[in-house]
């Protein structure tokens, strides 16, 4: 397969006229079959990165390759390979579910008998079958999103360019999308460049994530690492009474004591794993404990430790 | 690869299904030019008494002007929906598409035509029903009809054209106003020749609008008069020349890839 589904950048760039650098210098490298997490903060541009990657705007500056190809001189090429949801559900208000995969399928210029069949497999496998010809201006935001997604799977891409495709969902559809976006890249290979501002997509998702912020990438990795990166988890235990005079002692054998409002926090030297040895040290002094917390750092963390901002709280780019 | 007539047809298809459900688009440009010409039949019929006027039917005589709303309403018709394209995201998604250019703009409009000429169709069916007989016969009749998917097409493009340009619907629907402007003061209601405020007669005489309504009327009320139907035919072929090669420069910029 070769470059056949990666996609790089070397000092992708895009200014705008009368405007800051959208996206300044930056160097990508996403696997076949990965699922890349691009996460960061209102207007840090990952839109015009995904707009670049998918031909509908020039770069400025650097080059990128999708699927082998150069986005500025092989488009046609790039966009046979690609399919792409974008931040918008771009769908036709007045055509049907179906109507609609059935005018990409011939645009996408699938052979006329594969294209009912196609289109009825993708509203099964996206969940609107039965909503399939009722007017698209009738479904949720979830199904808009669904039938996005579908759209963009009509020829069958190898690399899928998803934008914030969840902002705005509730939990159910989201968690919905996010089943059949890993399922598209376990079981048939699809790489998947995902854009986000929610970190527990990003988290639960993406193999790895890349934290992009005012237009350069500040920080990737897989979430693991880059959570590792800037700190080992800590575990903060609120002591019953009577064994509150010995709890700093005991815990302070796992590593460093760290202020905790509540009780006592230890940052555990030995990552994760410490937390077992804790419970039993505790157990066998006879500490009792009213609350023990294992807090592992976050990708807000790391984009704090990164930018000296918090991502939480940020609206959509 | 899909050939350009099936990506043309595919999407005339889908601008005539569009303009279908809903039912303002469709209703709207078919009731208000008759009611408009029901109400200035009956109040300008004394007009048909004057030393001059061409025909003792008013209603012949206004049968014209629908023909030139239908094309207002086609206008309006294509660049609203290319402007809602271009706002919902619609149109970057066919973006990612082989699909042609021209044949997003042929589509477009040729969905336009269509309706255009269903449009033109009720209006006849209308005025024969209120006994009006074009006098250039079932001929005549034939060269309405391609002069009414003509208007369409063109002025169909001069909205596709401000579409592309604004990527706005409240601004391609803020033309209607203007052209409505040109409808009124053109021949609209009473032949050139019989306006008395000079003013008025010249700037109806100047007005392109009175050579498209001229040409209809022709067909109607006078038989085949090749003036008329060499000037309108050429300002309608000269404005869609013009607002196709507009509207094909424009898109190149929104389908940017």
């Amino acid at each position: 397969m070769g470059r056949a589904n990666t996609i790089e950048t070397q000092g992708l760039t895009r200014e705008f006229k009368k405007g800051p650098r959208a996206v300044d210098m930056i160097d990508l490298q996403v696997e076949a079959g990965e699922i890349y997490g691009f996460l960061g903060p209102n207007g840090a541009g990952k839109s015009t990165t995904v707009l670049m990657l998918t031909t509908l705007l020039p770069p400025t500056a650097g080059t990128a390759r999708v699927a082998g190809f150069d986005v500025a001189r092989e488009g046609p090429k790039v966009r046979a390979r690609i399919g792409a949801a974008l931040q918008e559900a771009a769908l036709d208000p007045l055509l049907t579910g179906r109507e609609h995969l059935r005018l990409q399928a011939t645009l996408q210029a699938l052979p006329r008998p594969d294209r009912g069949t196609r289109a009825d497999e993708l509203l099964e496998r996206v969940g609107l079958s039965g909503a399939a010809d009722r007017k698209v201006r009738g479904y949720s935001g979830g199904m808009k999103r669904r039938l996005d997604l579908a759209m963009a799977l009509v020829h069958r891409p190898t690399i899928l360019f998803l934008d914030e495709p969840t902002t705005g969902l509730d939990v159910q559809s989201r968690a919905a999308l996010w089943e059949e976006v890993a399922r598209l890249a376990r079981e048939d290979g699809v790489t998947v460049f995902l854009t986000t501002q929610y970190l527990e997509e990003a988290d639960a998702l993406a193999d790895r994530v890349g934290i992009i912020d005012h237009g350069k990438i500040v920080a990737e990795g897989t979430p693991e690492s880059l959570k590792a990166e800037i700190g080992r988890p800590t575990v903060e235990v609120i002591p019953s009474a009577d064994g509150d005079g010995r709890v700093a002692d005991l815990l302070s054998r796992f590593g460093e004591l760290v202020p905790s409002a509540r009780g006592v926090a230890v940052r555990l030297d030995g990552g994760e794993t410490g937390l077992a040895a804790v419970v039993r040290a505790l157990d066998a002094d006879g500490v009792s404990v009213e609350h023990l917390e294992l807090h592992r750092p976050s990708l807000d963390d790391v984009f704090l430790a990164k930018t000296g901002r918090s991502l939480e709280g940020h609206g959509a780019e | 690869m899909t050939t350009t007539r099936d990506q043309v047809l595919l999407l005339a298809r889908r601008s005539v299904v569009r303009t279908w459900r809903q039912p303002a688009a469709t209703v709207f440009p078919l009731l208000f030019p008759m009611l408009l010409l029901a109400v200035n039949s009956g109040g300008l019929r004394a007009e048909t008494h004057l030393p001059g006027f061409p025909t003792h039917s008013f209603v012949a005589f206004a049968l014209a002007v629908p023909f030139i709303q239908g094309a207002l309403f086609a206008t309006m018709n294509a660049g609203t929906d290319l402007a809602r394209d271009v706002q919902t995201g619609f149109l970057n998604r066919l973006s990612l598409t082989p699909l042609r250019g021209a044949a997003l703009l042929a589509g477009q409009l040729g969905g336009v035509t269509v309706l255009g000429v269903v449009q033109a169709c009720f209006y006849l069916v209308v005025g024969f029903a209120a006994g009006v007989r074009p006098k250039a016969g079932v001929g005549g009749v034939a060269v309405l009809l391609v002069f009414a998917a003509l208007i369409a097409l063109s002025f169909g493009a001069l909205g596709a054209w401000a579409a592309l340009r604004t990527g706005s619907a409240e601004a391609v629907q803020s033309l209607f106003p203007v052209f409505f402007v040109f409808l009124f003061i053109s021949s609209m209601n009473i032949p050139r020749n019989l306006i008395a405020t000079t003013w008025f007669r010249d700037a109806a005489t100047a007005n392109p609008v009175s050579y498209l309504l001229e040409c209809v009327r022709s067909l109607i009320i006078t038989g085949w008069d090749g003036e008329a139907l060499g000037l309108g035919f050429g300002i309608v072929a000269v404005v869609g020349v013009v607002a196709l090669t507009l509207a094909a420069r424009s898109l190149p910029k929104r389908l940017a890839r």
